[in-house]
């Protein structure tokens, strides 16, 4: 049973997914924390992290809201990851993230204020 | 191995039991986390952000061990490390965030850490805090 060909197909599938370095050692720590009463945990982690990062990936493609400077950082992290420049793209997502807290540290306030006392302009552009 | 010495030693009631509270606001880090700690045979709940964090301890529940994200939503791990111990909350709170040491998360740690781990939380991560709680119990 153990060493029907279904079975070997699925630890030669299993294998192959470490040999191209799609899973790496954090995916055994998963299926190691498998046992009678959480038999798929690995599977259930990773179908979670899926559905989960496919939100995230769509919602990188959305930046509609005015947010430059990290439209901007996005945008550089994209074209680092097309030169398939690690170092780059690990310090443009640096930088996207510190811009991110930037925005949420200054639109924030701005917006508990406005709720305060109601819009009475609308925004100009800078001219 | 410290991780099976660990769980015999909870099975056997050398150990007591501990508690611990995952606050944190993704999906995936929750149930890895709950799981990890359960596998140690560790009591755990789950929280989705610092504020429910301060709820839940307002309820009158105490925790050994608190492991904190940083970045969350409506209320960041800084902000509820500082109200927890600010409430008095004597606690174990180990920070765990995909940030590494070098991005200024110092605020983090002067906020009342105990510990910090960079994610993903493993195995020997997990060993290392709940060998401080258990000092810190001690």
């Amino acid at each position: 049973m153990e060493n029907s060909p279904m079975r070997q197909q699925i630890a030669s599938m299993r294998q192959s997914l470490f040999d191209e370095e799609i899973l790496d050692n954090h995916y055994l720590q998963l299926e190691q924390l498998e046992d009678r009463d959480n038999p798929n945990f690995a599977e259930e982690v990773m179908t979670l992290y899926c559905r989960d990062s496919t939100k995230i990936i769509a919602s990188l493609h959305q930046i509609l809201v005015g947010a430059n400077k990290i439209r901007n950082e996005v945008n550089l992290m994209r074209e680092y990851v097309k030169e398939e420049n690690i170092e780059k793209t690990k310090s443009a997502f640096q930088e996207l993230q510190i811009q991110h807290d930037i925005l949420r540290a200054k639109i924030e306030p701005y917006f508990q204020l406005l709720r305060q006392v109601g819009p009475i302009e609308t925004a100009q552009r800078p001219k | 191995m410290e991780d099976e010495v660990l769980k015999s030693g909870v099975a056997s009631g050398r150990v007591q039991k501990m508690t611990a509270l995952i606050v944190d606001d993704n999906r995936v880090n929750q149930t890895i986390h709950h799981r990890l700690l359960q596998n140690l045979g560790i009591e755990n709940q789950v929280v989705g952000n610092g504020k429910e964090a301060i709820d839940v301890h307002c309820s009158g529940k105490n925790f050994d061990l608190i492991l904190m994200d940083l970045d969350m939503p409506v209320m960041n791990g800084i902000e509820a490390t500082r109200k927890l111990r600010a409430m008095g909350i004597q606690s174990t709170i180990a920070g765990v965030s995909s940030r590494s040491l070098t991005d200024n998360i110092q605020e983090f740690i002067e906020a009342g850490l105990d510990d910090f781990q960079e994610k993903p939380l493993t195995i020997a991560k997990l060993v290392s805090i709940l060998r401080k709680v258990q000092n810190h119990n001690n």
